[in-house]
């Protein structure tokens, strides 16, 4: 038996389903029913419930790629703010392998890096690497913050969300797995993709967003492109509806994804 | 204070004060409400999970919440003395250990989660109210947890038990009774005495208070729907 639809907003202790349903990514299981640990949205699929948070706090994981800010320079590595409630670190030697160079003329308090999590402690300490394709530091651009859960939503299915924005805006963009985004454009440009993707993140749980977000972009710029358009409409009603039940696969997606442009 | 079942403020013996919830008034914090039940004025704050700057209070397999209750100089007749006091120190516990049970920190080890809860009006029933509000806040910080909790008070007044006392029925009345639920289960995660009952008088009150505390939920629940359904539109 169960109690909800797919997509339907539910709050923390909300009794979701019975017993023949299985406990997804939050939810729990008390007593033989199903109950909701989140504010968010409900996906099923093959009758496993999930939870779809709307706000949520970044956990590192091994092998993600993240935007952080260095905070401090220490003896021998970078203490660097990654959004999240787990501190991270850059070793010095991630940097110069055994040669022997001062810090904080390479990178000093206050630079923003494109960084991948090496590893993730027992005690939770975040190692971070530059090992990976356009990793590093980044010159000028502006940083925007978005929730993390969100980040999906912001790539689109294989990348379709944020290649159009590339594409309309002439900007370079690179989003980080803990919810910061990195654009660098022109000046009007880098506060108009600033301005859409806080649009995204407010509207991220409603369908055909790709579509209505390329609609603002063109009248913006007043560009007019209808056949491609046509071609557009197509595509996003093909997968706009299982957006949710793909929020795992649009995050592999983002992971290979390539950064360097 | 009580005539032909009529309380002074024009209650039934079994009615709440009207009772309004806002989520999200705080742009800066992960979750916030704001919160009235008839006089008081309640914001709720709420940051985390975030790293501990505070290593001794971190738990190796946990996340831990610190709770501060806070009452502004203004917020009673009376200018009240700001810091904190033996009373607020004791109301800061109390919420914190109702609040604890509903939180499922488990996958945030070696983190803290921060409530705080200020106090900008007061009439009666502010520990009740505070935890209401801060329930309401951690759910919207997104933090997960089994239930949203809810608090309410039962009391003893002329000889009547009554619902939600209000700041003279507090003072002026025999018995105070505030108790914390989880209404799905229905686990009680604080219960206070004030006061002399007997055990039926007891019994009475604590049934009256969760019957309060369930319609409080409600509120809660439709605060937090309201938000979130507002910006899906």
């Amino acid at each position: 038996m169960i109690y909800v639809d797919n997509k339907d907003f539910v709050i923390p202790g909300e009794v979701l389903a019975d017993d023949d349903f299985y406990s997804d990514r939050g939810t729990f299981k008390e007593s033989g029913k199903i109950c909701s640990s989140l504010i968010g949205l409900i996906s099923i699929r093959n009758k496993k419930i999930r939870v779809i948070p709307l706000k949520s706090k970044y956990i590192p994981k091994k092998g993600e790629v993240v935007i952080g800010k260095i905070e401090d320079v220490k003896f021998s590595m970078w203490d660097v703010n990654i959004n999240s409630p787990y501190s991270a670190f850059l070793p010095a030697f991630e940097v110069f392998k055994r040669e022997k160079r001062e810090l904080s003329k390479v990178y000093d308090v206050g630079d923003v890096l494109f960084l991948k999590v090496l590893d993730v402690d027992e005690v939770k300490k975040v190692k971070l690497g530059l090992k990976g394709r356009g990793m590093g530091k980044f010159k000028e651009g502006i940083i925007v913050n978005i929730t993390p859960t969100k980040v999906p939503r912001l790539i689109g299915k294989k990348g379709s969300m944020i290649n159009m924005i590339k594409d309309k805006t002439n900007c370079n963009i690179i989003v980080g797995q803990n919810g910061l985004v990195w654009v660098k454009g022109e000046k009007e440009m880098e506060q108009l993709t600033k301005n859409i993707i806080e649009l995204i993140e407010a509207e991220a749980h409603t369908s055909g967003l790709t579509d209505r977000i390329k609609n603002k972009l063109n009248s913006i710029l007043g560009v007019d492109d209808e056949d491609e358009f046509a071609f557009f409409d197509d595509e996003t009603d093909e997968l706009e509806k299982p957006r949710l039940q793909n929020f795992k696969d649009e995050l592999k997606i983002e992971e290979e994804d390539d950064f360097s442009e | 204070m009580i005539t032909d079942g009529v309380r002074v403020d024009g209650r039934k013996l079994d009615e709440l004060r009207p009772t309004k919830i806002e989520v999200g008034v705080l742009e800066r914090a992960d979750g916030s409400a704001y919160l009235e039940v008839g006089g008081n004025k309640i914001i709720a704050g709420v940051y985390g999970p975030r790293e501990s700057y505070i290593r001794r209070l971190l738990e190796p397999n946990t996340g831990v919440i610190r709770c501060r209750y806070n009452m502004a100089p203004f917020s009673v007749d009376d200018r009240k003395r700001p810091g904190p006091d033996r009373r607020s120190s004791e109301i800061s516990k109390i919420t914190a250990d109702a609040l604890r049970p509903s939180l499922m920190l488990e996958n945030y080890p070696r983190s803290m989660v921060d409530v705080f809860i200020e106090v900008i009006e007061a009439e009666g029933g502010t520990r009740c109210a505070g935890i209401t509000a801060a329930s309401v806040a951690l759910a919207d910080a997104g933090i997960p947890m089994t239930d949203i909790v809810v608090a309410c008070a039962a009391g003893k007044v002329d000889g009547e038990i009554v619902l939600d006392l209000s700041e003279k029925e507090d003072k002026e009345g025999e018995a105070d009774l505030p108790i914390a639920i989880m209404p799905r289960t229905g686990e009680v995660t604080l219960l206070q005495s004030d006061g002399n009952l007997s055990e039926e008088e007891f019994s009475k009150a604590l049934d009256l208070a969760i019957d309060g505390c369930m319609q409080i939920s409600e509120i809660q629940k439709e605060a937090l729907k309201n938000k979130y359904l507002e910006s899906m539109e």
